[in-house]
């Protein structure tokens, strides 16, 4: 079987799920994923929902992170300030996955606006929603984002949510509590943050890629882990349920 | 206690050129009918709250009802943008807004210290990001046990809070259930609050998953019946994720919104 190239990113995004219990999940690619996930690799998984969903059960990808369908196959319903008060904010839940319009070298995020100022943005974004706390307070971050020039950026023009701040021990001297980012998937490959400048360093091409490739699309001088492997392609179950889902979620 | 009117009523009375404003719903039980009657009626120069702002403040803000807007996520669930809020805040179209932006932690907790008649919340948050330059409502507090600085954020105060819920009874009691946002916490924190209901009934059925609002700590509600759509009420209807589709295309220009004013919010009106 072929596959599309945001195939391979959301079957390798889900294979970063094995052996976590809980995920606070993001609508769009990251509940892609997730829900992948709880279906091929780890039927256990817990996703939790910030509209208050806690071990939501989809049957297909909600539009919304409030679809109907998360809070009646649920385990727990709660409210809004009950998910990030109990169960976000005290470092309960394993895995944080989000996505951005932007990225720096350090996994910080930018979900707020690209060009101009603060006051008179070129294009205004949705903001943070739950990002900030979820970058900070999850146990470990995943972020799924497709790479290119215009999202892998030098500077962002915002920080919304912080990965590892300006790298070293930044993100332990700010008080964040979580690990933070572990792993950044995206549509060529996987980084990783080096274990002492947390500076993210390309570990993983998915299969066909070459480093060039994953070099022309990064905004800045990217590092190459010495011992880079290949990510193993797709399997016809993942492709099989992954496509399953993606149908029965069109409109 | 609560006393029971026409949506048309409420609104004239409850909602006030200037007010500070909340219509809260996390994507279920999103008051829209209320946010086009306030279209309807004119009203102008408000402060709107929301954490998601949703298609209901992208119509607000684009029929020029807006002065300023509180909120933390700002996109249409699943979709894309909110071109209307977009505008005006990349263009000043039909009128500038200023805004004033959390995360919802923050907000969540904003209404939590309103409710609990507190003048700020604390949490882990924000640290780090650049919201806190440019929102003096965040801001940091030391613990005096520990001595470790955290966020603190100022109450949330609405001077109304519309919601919308299930069912109330004919005593105005509220009962709400399934996703439920920040609701409670909202109405508690408002001066004045409008709960419009999918029906008015005579006797509450108790559920052990509720949310009820006592009827006096509830200013009116009204009968709404399909009042959340294109959201959702669970156990009335489901969510019309094709009409959040839709609102992309009409709200992308200013001249196909406008069309839909005229269309089907102020057609018919005096």
């Amino acid at each position: 079987m072929s596959w599309t190239t945001d195939e391979m990113m959301s079957v390798e995004a889900a294979r970063s799920l094995v052996g976590h219990v809980s995920c606070f999940v993001g609508i769009g690619l990251p509940s892609t994923a997730a829900n992948l996930a709880r279906r091929v690799h780890n039927p256990d998984l817990v996703l939790i929902y910030e509209s208050g969903a806690v071990g939501a059960k989809p049957t297909r990808l909600p539009l919304s992170i409030g679809d109907g369908e998360l809070a009646e196959t649920a385990d727990a319903v709660v409210s809004v300030p009950e998910i990030f008060n109990y169960w976000l904010q005290p470092g309960r839940i394993d895995v944080g996955f989000l996505s951005a319009a932007q990225l720096d070298r350090y996994a910080n995020l930018n979900t707020t606006f690209i060009g101009g100022d603060y006051a008179h943005p070129r294009v205004r974004l949705p903001g943070s929603g739950g990002a900030p706390e979820i970058a900070a307070s999850c146990r470990e971050v995943f972020i799924m984002v497709r790479q290119s020039p215009r999202t892998f950026v030098e500077r962002l023009d915002f920080v919304t949510s912080v990965g590892f701040g300006a790298g070293h021990d930044a993100r332990e001297k700010l008080g964040l509590r979580g690990r933070g980012p572990v792993r950044v998937v995206t549509d060529v490959g996987v980084l990783e943050p080096d274990p002492v400048t947390r500076e993210l360093t390309l570990t993983r091409v998915h299969p066909g890629v070459d480093v060039a490739d994953v070099r022309a699309a990064t905004g800045w001088e990217l590092k190459v882990a010495p011992s880079l492997e290949v990510t193993e392609p797709p399997t016809e179950e993942e492709l099989t349920v992954l496509r399953g889902l993606v149908e029965r979620s069109k409109p | 206690m609560a006393e029971l009117v026409t949506l048309a009523d409420g609104i004239a009375e409850l909602v006030r050129d200037g007010d500070t404003v909340a219509l809260e719903g996390f994507t279920h039980l999103i008051p829209s009918r209320a946010a086009l009657e306030i279209i309807r009626q004119r009203r102008r120069e408000l402060t709107l709250v929301r954490m998601t702002p949703d298609i209901v403040y992208d119509q607000l803000i684009g029929a020029g009802c807006a002065r300023r807007l509180v909120f933390a996520w700002g996109g249409n669930p699943g979709v894309g943008s909110l071109h209307r809020l977009r505008d005006a805040v990349e263009n000043g179209w039909p009128a500038p807004l200023e805004i004033e932006e959390h995360s919802h932690a923050g907000m969540a907790n904003r209404y939590v210290a309103g409710a609990s008649g507190l003048p700020f919340a604390v949490l882990r948050g924000y640290q780090g990001t650049d919201l806190a330059r440019h929102n003096d409502t965040i801001r940091t507090v030391t613990c005096p046990f520990t001595g470790e600085e955290l966020a603190a954020v100022s109450a949330v105060r609405p001077d109304v809070t519309v919601i919308h819920a299930q069912r109330a009874d004919r005593q105005g009691n509220v009962q709400l259930w399934g996703l439920v946002g920040v609701q409670k916490e909202a109405v508690l924190a408002a001066k004045r609050s409008l709960v419009t209901v999918e029906e008015v009934v005579d006797t509450l059925e108790p559920r052990p998953d509720a949310v009820v609002l006592p009827s006096w700590v509830v200013t009116a509600v009204a009968e709404v019946p399909g009042g959340a759509k294109p959201s959702y009420a669970q156990g009335y209807y489901e969510r019309d994720n094709e009409a959040y589709r839709a609102w992309d295309q009409v709200s992308r220009s200013r001249e196909r919104f406008q069309a839909w004013l005229s269309e089907h919010v102020h057609a018919g009106a005096a």
